[in-house]
């Protein structure tokens, strides 16, 4: 039995390829077959080229935090013990951005442009999130 | 350089407002029924003579599945010659008197009541204290849940972050917007924070609710209902009200990512709807714009080209846009102090001013008036002018 409180990610169909790979540990997103644009979340259809034709491609992890919000607010019971917490939008090497959180980093020391890689936390036996945390400058 | 057909055609002759805020007890239909009233009375007018119909429903209609048509059936309209539900977020205020004016100079229609309210705030109960937005503008977003991201305060903080990053934007200037509305309410009875005072570092103090936006940066969620009447220039000057004409208007919509354009639409709005009215920034007296956060406020003053771009910040400090600063803006204290209505906030705050009916926070010229209403995060866009006069 799993005591995780919080919202877990519908495994709609669209989106099933990006939390099986998670449960991998291994970071996928959309690319376009038509124009090769990479995009996040996935969509049926590229706002580029309109192709809908797509693919799942594996990336990096690697990225930089290109915007960032500190959540104070509880807008949900399991969130209370956590707050204040970081959701992060990640640029990724690759191109694509990703929502998610920071982790292992003060909330007061994050600043758009840190590098960042992506971990992976298992928080149920079916279910992986892919999060990030701050990693050296190369 | 000939008038456009559009500019000075129509005018808003009734203005409705029903009590604001935490005004429990009735629905989303009830507020849009009595601000219609409201609206009619003001203007003169009979229900008979009300031929078009233009509703923007808040988020509390999503429950009843009702549309203008509905509306239409409660309200006991008959005989309509236009009829649409709107949903540009906080853009449609400002489009649905837009539409309302195009389809009156056409001779479509004489006369139609644009319509927004809301019922999202629910009475405090013994074991939920405090109502907030929170629950009201909190949902859930699919998988995005899963990483603690709710509502649309966190969405518009990734934005304003990113300002804050490229153009140097300050939690003090945020706090200076959020002052000087806050100094335009302490002016205004009628405002909800009317009798509380905003220093700066009351500002800093208040509690945050998603980084950067402190509680002083979001706006008052409200229940309520808020309703103009448009008709035609020539059956304006008969009625009650001196006419507020619409000199000229324009909608611009971005797409793309606010993240990357860090620009509302008033970019794409601010040559045509100033052309049409005939004027130019220099003649503009009252600025009312859309403000669901004081972010906003800072890059809709950069984009109507008040200031250079990414300057909002610095220029939007107290003593430029507060009560006795040299630009009028959002002269009732705006959403952030008064009441939110979408963009019916900046639209009725323009009428009372051009009207010359604003009590202690009337401007002392008030000629025209700039509007701006927008929705989503950065997404849509619509501008009206208004003026006391036709041309």
């Amino acid at each position: 039995m799993s005591t995780y409180t919080k919202p877990l990610p519908q495994m709609t169909p669209e989106m099933a390829p990006f939390w099986e790979a998670a449960r991998r540990h291994e970071l996928v997103v959309q690319r376009c077959r038509g124009c090769g644009t990479p995009r996040f979340p996935a969509r049926d259809i590229c706002s580029r080229c309109l192709s809908r034709e797509a693919e799942w491609a594996p990336v990096s992890g690697r990225g930089t935090v290109f915007s960032y919000t500190v959540m104070h607010q509880i807008y949900h019971p399991a969130f209370a013990a956590e707050v204040p917490y970081a959701v992060i939008v990640v640029e990724l090497e690759e191109g694509a951005r990703l929502l998610s959180n920071l982790v292992g980093c003060p909330v007061g020391d994050i600043a758009p442009g840190m590098p960042v890689e992506a971990v992976f936390e298992d928080v149920t036996p079916e279910v992986t999130l892919p999060k990030f945390r701050p990693r050296a400058r190369r | 350089m000939p008038r456009h057909p559009l500019s000075g055609a129509t005018a808003i002759v009734g203005l409705g407002i029903t009590p604001q805020g935490k005004v429990y007890g009735n629905t989303p239909v009830g507020f849009a029924v009595d601000a219609v009233r409201l609206a009619l009375e003001d203007a003169g007018l009979e229900r008979t003579d009300l031929d078009g119909l233009l509703l923007n429903p808040g988020l509390a209609w999503n429950d009843l599945g009702m549309g203008s048509f509905q509306l239409q059936q409660a309200m006991g309209l008959r005989d309509l010659r236009l009829s649409a539900t709107m949903g540009l977020g906080g853009a449609t205020a400002s489009a649905m008197i837009q539409h309302a004016a195009q389809a009156i100079a056409a001779g479509l229609c004489t006369t139609v009541a644009c319509i927004f309210s809301d019922a999202p705030l629910k009475p405090p109960t013994a074991d939920r204290e405090r109502t907030s937005s929170a629950s009201a503008y909190g949902f859930v977003r699919g998988w995005e849940a899963a990483y603690g991201y709710f509502g649309v305060n966190a969405m518009y903080a990734l934005v304003a972050r990113r300002h804050m990053f490229r153009y140097g934007t300050t939690q003090d200037h945020l706090g200076a917007v959020a002052v000087a509305q806050r100094r335009w309410a302490n002016l205004n009875p009628h405002a909800q924070m009317y009798d509380q005072p905003l220093t700066l570092e009351d500002y800093h103090r208040s509690r945050w609710v998603v980084e950067p936006f402190h509680l002083f940066d979001c706006c008052l969620v409200s229940n309520g209902g808020l309703a103009v009447i448009v008709t035609g220039a020539d059956r304006a000057r008969d009625l009650r009200r001196p006419p507020v004409y619409i000199r000229g208007m324009a909608q611009g919509h971005l797409g793309g990512d606010p993240s990357d354009t860090l620009s509302s639409g008033a970019v794409l709005t601010r040559g045509p709807a100033l052309a049409m009215a005939g004027v130019t920034l220099r003649d503009v007296d009252v600025v009312e714009l859309y403000d669901c956060y004081t972010f906003t406020v800072v890059v809709t003053l950069e984009d109507y080209g008040f200031c250079a771009k990414g300057e909002g910040g610095p220029f939007a400090t107290e003593n430029v846009t507060g009560p006795g600063g040299r630009l009028a803006v959002n002269t009732g204290g705006g959403q952030l102090s008064s009441f939110y209505m979408w963009g019916m906030t900046p639209v009725s705050e323009a009428v009372i001013q051009v009207r010359g009916n604003g009590g202690r926070r009337q401007v002392a010229k008030h000629d025209v008036a700039l509007v701006s209403g927008n929705g989503g995060v950065l997404s849509t866009h619509s501008t009206l002018v208004l003026a006391r006069e036709p041309t």
